[in-house]
């Protein structure tokens, strides 16, 4: 009796976890999909260098008042870590001269300072408070940082149509607990892998905000950037429209212009 | 003849520089500034006879700058001029900066009037040594005069490290007869005493390394020259009048400033050792901010504050921080207008009755003017604190500031 018994559990054990690997190994195979995808969309933007942006930012409340906000961006890309950002504030008034100097990190927090021209002070500012809103926006300073693909687990849910485009949806999940975000669902484009939308997730699941980038152009013949980016905030009815005036490439920027010791020289 | 020779001599100087304007194209000239009416009231009848309850004042602040040489070189002037109701010693003019800035691959220098801030501390400025305080626009200290000066500095992997070479010393601005927050005595600034004999003229230097480390900021500095804080000679006048003569030493002072992120908590230290006339004296500045982020589900940030003051000066009459706590909470509201209040209350630890509270508060009306309400309430019954003096200087004080 145990003679037998013993080869039927083990085939049913066998089976067992024929059935688990071939499970996990379809579990895995849409995060690997996911990841692969975003890897070839960090990928295509490689190489872009160094940037110079000139935008509005323009905050409407759900009464459809608007005022709008004006800064000037300054972008290093860096091979072996985050990027390098740095941004300067021209409107309101009152805060014309504010500096914001940003290097994104992929796994770590990200280093910030802020220049106060008031007090000739360069103020080393929390980066854990990255859920916070950017200058009163519906923008968290997260949202400003750059796309890395340590910061997420991704995972590929299905193929979508999003305005006509043939487009991967992934869920993005921060790694970081931070994030302001449970989770982030993407629209990437099969074509060119830009990310059309993306809907947050608030702590508790529920949807937050949604962006959408629009009027996307084609920089060095390779870079694509949308010179309209609108974040909308679900829950309250506010929301945020990013308008980019100008930007250029090959502008010649090193590590040196993203240094605290002259945020104070910066106009 | 005389003439035709100076114009042709004109001309040969004229002639190279006119050569040299197109490589000095400057860019556009930024005219931008602010201006501001400010509005006082004292909660108290004044101590003194000639001081008044209420105080209206002005104060307009151009700003001038362009650049040149693709950006290597800059010109920056920021003037100050303020209109004073009451006190005839406020109403007074400063030029905050007018400097000349020139920047390499990783080395700058500047050249003329700057404003430097050196510190991570909110209560108390022990490091910051460069700049004289303009004691006379508010008693938090904040303001500063222009300093002449002449920096060069140097923005390396392991720091940024600057030299200074200060070459002309500022008095500090103290009220007048007819203003609050001053002793029962006027201070004589007519007639400034110094230890060195240079007086004023006499050469300051200093040096300051800085660095991040992680989530640590790191600042050393050594300063060798007349101390920006005065002491106080009683003196009388040739009407036999008492007043008190500022009297300036010699101070060397080495200091250092911390920052560090740990967790949810921000940590501050300021450390100083001067010497001064034979006598060594140690000061430091210590505490933290917490922050909580996002409170109750809203956008609203809060962080609180608390930092000891401490000073081993035994009989310093002029040293209001000497064992002092100061406790705070600075409300944010992440909203359109930049909404913001900071409140506090400064206890000394040697005198239970000696106490000072402070709220500050600021948001934008629109692109162009803000609000602003800053109110002090002094409570000090110790004849031997120097905080004594403003016991009947309770004030609120309501600005509206006008940027262009």
């Amino acid at each position: 009796m145990n003679r037998y018994l013993l080869p039927c559990v083990t085939i049913i054990s066998l089976v067992l976890s024929l059935m688990t690997y071939s499970l996990s190994s379809h579990a895995q195979s849409a995060q690997e999909k996911g990841l692969v995808i975003a890897k070839e969309r960090k990928l295509r933007d490689k190489g872009w260098g160094d940037s110079t942006g000139n935008m509005s930012m323009i905050l409407r409340n759900a009464q459809g008042e608007e005022v709008e906000r004006k800064m000037r961006l300054k972008s290093l890309e860096q091979v072996a870590d985050g990027d390098k950002g740095l941004t300067i504030f021209d409107q309101p008034l009152d805060v014309r001269g504010t500096v914001f100097l940003n290097f994104t990190h992929a796994t770590e927090p990200d280093d910030q300072w802020m220049y106060l021209p008031k007090l000739s002070k360069v103020k080393r500012i929390r980066s854990r408070n990255k859920s916070g809103p950017f200058m009163g926006s519906e923008f968290a300073f997260e949202d400003m940082s750059s796309f890395e693909i340590e910061k997420y687990k991704f995972k590929f849910l299905r193929d979508e149509t999003y305005e006509g485009q043939a487009s991967f949806v992934l869920e993005q999940i921060p790694t970081d607990k931070n994030s302001g975000y449970s989770k982030q669902i993407v629209w990437v484009d099969k074509e060119h892998y830009r990310a059309l939308k993306i809907e947050f997730y608030d702590r508790k699941g529920s949807l937050l905000k949604e962006l959408a980038n629009f009027d996307f152009t084609l920089y060095l013949g390779k870079y694509w950037r949308p010179l309209r980016v609108e974040m909308f905030n679900e829950q309250n009815g506010k929301s945020t429209e990013l308008v980019t005036h100008e930007l250029n490439f090959n502008t010649g920027l090193t590590d040196n212009d993203f240094n605290k010791g002259t945020l104070k020289n910066v106009r | 003849m005389q003439t035709k020779n100076f114009k042709g001599s004109t001309l040969k100087t004229l002639l190279p520089l006119i050569a040299l304007l197109p490589t000095f194209v400057f860019a556009e000239i930024e005219y931008t500034g602010s201006a501001a009416v400010e509005q006082r009231y004292f909660f108290q009848d004044a101590l003194y006879p000639q001081q008044e309850r209420a105080n209206l004042s002005v104060y307009f602040a151009p700003e001038v700058y362009t650049s040149f040489n693709d950006g290597n070189d800059s010109i920056l002037f920021k003037g100050f001029y303020r209109l004073d109701q009451q006190d005839g010693e406020r109403t007074h003019g400063d030029i905050r900066e007018f400097k000349w800035t020139h920047s390499g691959d990783e080395w700058e220098v500047q050249t003329g009037i700057g404003k430097v801030f050196w510190g991570q501390t909110e209560s108390l400025h022990l490091v910051d040594i460069i700049n004289q305080t303009d004691a006379i626009e508010a008693i938090d200290g904040e303001d500063k005069l222009g300093q002449p000066m002449v920096t060069f500095s140097l923005f390396k992997d392991w720091g940024n490290t600057t030299v200074f070479v200060l070459p002309y010393f500022r008095e500090r601005t103290f009220s007048g007869n007819d203003g609050r927050f001053r002793a029962a005595l006027p201070v004589d600034t007519d007639n400034p005493i110094f230890e060195s004999e240079d007086e004023e003229k006499n050469l300051d230097w200093a040096i300051r390394w800085q660095h991040t480390l992680g989530d640590w900021e790191v600042g050393l500095s050594y300063f060798d020259g007349t101390s920006r804080e005065p002491d106080f000679v009683l003196t009388s006048n040739e009407l036999l009048e008492p007043s008190l003569r500022p009297f300036y030493p010699l101070v060397q002072q080495a200091g250092i400033d911390v920052l560090a992120l740990l967790g949810g908590w921000t940590i501050k230290f300021e450390g100083v050792q001067r010497k001064i006339m034979d006598q060594d004296i140690n000061a430091f500045v210590g505490g933290f901010e917490y922050s909580f982020v996002g409170l109750f589900d809203s956008a609203y940030d809060i962080n609180l504050l608390m930092e000891y003051q401490y000073d081993d000066r035994d009989n310093a009459s002029n040293v209001i921080t000497q064992n002092d706590l100061m406790m705070g909470s600075r409300l944010v509201l992440n909203d359109v207008d930049g909404t913001e209040i900071l409140f506090g209350l400064v206890q000394d630890l040697d005198y239970s009755n000696v106490r000072s509270g402070f709220i500050e508060a600021s948001s934008r009306i629109n692109d162009n003017w803000k609000w602003r309400v800053d109110a002090w309430l002094f409570s000090s019954d110790e004849p031997v604190e120097p905080s004594y003096m403003l016991r009947r200087d309770d004030y609120a004080q309501l600005s509206l500031e006008y940027y262009f």
